[in-house]
């Protein structure tokens, strides 16, 4: 307390003990969140990042994308843990740290490490800190970061916790975004398809509520974004208009982001064939979108984007799909404190 | 209305069950009584507990109240009620006499005591302790505890189990 001007104390003056601790915690949470030094922290949750750490960490992505730093991280090693399986992005957290000049070390199931002997993983994660200098994990279980976090003081990325979070996939998305529209801000963003049980749009739509975007949810009414998203999104003041078919968004939107239908949601199948092909995009449905609309897709896809869109300028998914290795080149160089 | 105006009503509930000693929650939302015992392991405890449900209440309309011999509730056992029953109060009772009155108060964050909902929460398949970040929009009676750990949303009902 020692730091404090006059005019802080007299502030404190008039509050009870808990009030001033309950103000000391907050402010402590928003300088915390928007530090822009990286050095150190976990990226466990994209709720922890605020505008000024998002596109900080998106700058340096830019960066990376335009030039190479094979020699970043030399001498440092990553342990890349993967207690459920996800080539994808486990091969993308492995080439970012190759690309840099680091080592990796890890398992990609959990039937290779003492996890099925019933060690907590807490002491999994205690003992691989020891050894390596950065963690990149995965997996089944929500919160599971979280406690890895708590077990180590090696920084800890998160590449996914059962159906909780994915921060490097919404910071990939967020970086897409600004890269195809040269902005972030002021957006008109429609999310289609499984709104419901999709974690990477319920991560983006909250992320974007930093960039005043105007959103669009088309879904089944079955499928549509959760209230608790919703209400989150109000308390922002973020506008937003739920819709049933594409062709209500294609005009107005920038961003067309897809996500699939998967069949085993519907316990009623003829619910399911009913409204399978009503979310599909294809070539024919673009003729009046914006000449800037461009559209992701967290990918894998199935048959939610015909294939004779991939050839359309519009097409934005693969570019997406190879940005996550910038930005996860970026993490790893802002937390071992080699970006600044 | 001032608290310390006792109606009838009120005193009732003190007189048909006076105690000599311990704690009584009182101005308890109808229904929650049981939660309470649950939160507190009052069922478990040795002392004599009193449990009265659906007494009239000037304030609620209908109230229920729990009576503790021979324990006084510590503030942090208090404020664990007000997780479920924010509006009541408790009484410290000494010599048949209230020694202490106090309403509860929600805290911030619950450490613990309350089992995640979510059975794919780390917290449901390690040995740990949850954490609750508690909040509300200016309504008391409806909190909103967020897991530390799954960060996943819950309400009065959600919860199920309790832990000591
Ligand atoms: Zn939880």
């Amino acid at each position: 307390m020692s730091d404090l001007s006059t005019e802080e104390i007299k502030i404190l003056e008039g509050l009870s003990k808990e009030e001033i601790l309950a103000k000391l915690k907050s402010e402590a949470e928003e300088q915390h969140k928007s530090r822009k030094t990286f050095f150190g922290r976990d990226i466990i949750s994209i709720h922890e990042l605020s505008r000024e750490g998002i596109l900080h960490i998106l700058k340096h992505s830019k960066g990376m994308k335009e030039t190479p730093q094979p020699d970043l991280l030399q001498g440092y090693v990553m342990g890349s843990c993967f207690f459920e399986p996800s080539t994808r992005t486990r091969l993308s957290f492995e080439t970012a740290m190759s690309r840099l000049g680091g080592k990796i070390i890890g398992f990609a199931e959990a039937g290779v490490t003492s996890a099925k002997k019933k060690e907590t993983l807490y002491d999994s994660m205690k003992i691989i800190g020891q050894y390596v200098d950065v963690i990149a994990m995965r997996h089944p279980m929500e919160g599971a970061a979280q406690r890895a976090a708590e077990a180590t003081d090696k920084p800890i990325l998160n590449g996914g916790d059962g159906s909780n979070q994915h921060p490097t996939q919404t910071l990939l998305d967020l970086f897409t975004i600004q890269e195809c529209q040269g902005k972030l801000d002021n957006l008109n963003i429609a999310m289609i398809g499984d709104l419901k049980y999709g974690r990477t749009v319920h991560s983006l739509a909250q992320a974007l509520t930093n960039f005043n975007a105007t959103l669009s949810f088309v879904a089944p009414e079955s499928l549509q974004m959760p209230n608790y998203i919703c209400d989150d999104l109000d308390k922002h003041g973020v506008k937003y208009t739920l819709y049933e078919k594409i062709a209500d968004v294609v005009s107005s939107a920038d961003i067309l982001y897809m996500t699939r239908i998967q069949e085993e949601r519907f316990p009623d199948k003829m619910e399911y064939e009913k409204i399978k092909n009503t979310y599909v995009l294809d070539s024919k449905m673009l003729i009046s979108a914006k000449p800037n609309m461009r559209i992701m897709h967290p990918l894998p896809r199935v048959n939610e984007i015909a294939t004779d869109v991939d050839h359309t300028p519009h097409a934005y998914y693969f570019e997406q799909a190879h940005n996550g290795l910038y930005v996860r080149q970026a993490l790893l160089g802002l937390v071992l404190g080699k970006l600044t | 209305m001032t608290s310390e105006q006792k109606t009838p009503e009120d005193l009732r509930a003190f007189k048909v069950y006076a105690i000599k000693a311990g704690t009584v929650i009182d101005h308890i939302q109808v229904g929650r009584a049981m939660k309470i015992i649950d939160i507190l392991k009052l069922a478990s405890h040795k002392s004599t507990v009193t449990v009265g449900l659906n007494f009239p209440s000037s304030n609620l309309g209908r109230k229920d109240i729990i009576k503790v011999e021979n324990r006084e509730l510590s503030p942090e056992e208090a404020n664990r009620v007000a997780i479920f029953a924010p509006n009541s109060t408790i009484n410290i009772i000494r010599n048949f006499k209230v020694a202490d009155k106090f309403k509860v108060k929600i805290p911030e964050i619950i450490n613990k005591i309350i089992v995640c909902p979510n059975p794919t929460c780390i917290t449901n398949n390690e040995t740990m302790s949850s954490c609750f970040h508690v909040s509300h929009n200016g309504d008391i009676n409806i909190i909103k505890l967020r897991c530390k750990y799954c960060e996943k949303i819950f309400i009065h009902d959600d919860i199920r189990e309790y832990k000591s």
